[in-house]
């Protein structure tokens, strides 16, 4: 087995190694995020999977008017940030835990961010377009 | 350092949790399916954003990309979503609920649990029932 980076201290005692392992001081931030997210998520999927359920596979013919509103626009594009925010998070976290490279794992973790931040990006930019389009 | 205890320091201790001695219980199972349906629903998000710049990019391709969705495999694809997001979604709120350090007793937990995964079926089921009828 190889050794643990903490193992490796060299000529450290092992009471010293411990007291400078203490908590990382951080990720009460991220923990908090992660809730704050998810208790904004409830009130906007309710609205969103109701919408959906209401347009059924018409959602091309109520687009234009639907989306005229700013209302609902602006309600989708709280809906897109608290998600994709949320995703990011919550990605995070599963490649925190299971991958044990350290270079892969920032490698992932920026490409993760990155890819969902494309991605809210082009979704609220479509909102827009069709908020003012048609 | 004695010697003694340079032999009795431990090198390479087990590292936590050993998924694989665990018997598989229903709390630990849905833990896991809500991880794995959180990956999921980020397929899902890829989904939304082709939704939406597909319906910015014109009616075409829009219809291009309903006719997608509307294969067997985009089918199967939106019932797994869907399902990944109802339970997500319920599961979510007993982790809120956890949060606030009610609900821990073990009992109370596996019946969460399974009214989570009940009221998870039963909403993906009433859904795609009613919006396809």
């Amino acid at each position: 087995m190889t050794k643990m980076k903490w193992e490796k201290g060299g000529l450290k005692t092992p009471i010293a190694r411990a007291r400078g392992l203490g908590s990382a001081k951080e990720g009460v931030k991220h923990w908090m995020a992660q809730r704050f997210t998810a208790i904004l998520n409830i009130p906007l999927t309710i609205w969103f999977v109701y919408q959906i359920f209401n347009a059924g596979f018409d959602v091309h013919g109520m687009i234009p008017v639907w989306m005229n509103s700013p209302v609902n626009s602006g309600l989708l594009i709280l809906f897109t940030i608290s998600i994709f925010y949320h995703a990011m998070l919550g990605v995070q976290v599963v490649i925190e835990d299971y991958v044990h490279n350290e270079f892969l794992k920032i490698v992932l973790i920026v490409l993760q961010k990155g890819g969902l931040m494309l991605g809210a990006t082009i979704s609220i930019f479509s909102i827009l377009h069709l908020a003012h389009g048609f | 350092m004695s010697k003694k205890q340079a032999k009795t320091t431990p090198q390479e201790r087990p590292l936590s949790p050993h998924l694989q001695v665990y018997k598989p219980q229903m709390t630990s199972m849905l833990s896991i399916l809500h991880r794995m349906t959180g990956m999921l629903l980020v397929l899902g998000l890829v989904i939304y954003t082709a939704w939406l710049a597909c319906a910015a990019l014109g009616l075409y391709v829009y219809m291009d990309f309903l006719g997608l969705l509307e294969t067997k495999l985009g089918m199967i694809a939106m019932v797994g979503i869907s399902f990944a997001g109802f339970y997500h979604f319920f599961n979510g709120c007993r982790h809120l609920v956890w949060d606030t350090g009610k609900l821990f007793e073990i009992g109370c937990a596996t019946k969460a649990g399974y009214m989570v995964l009940v009221l998870a079926i039963i909403t993906t089921g009433g859904f795609w029932y009613l919006l396809l009828n």
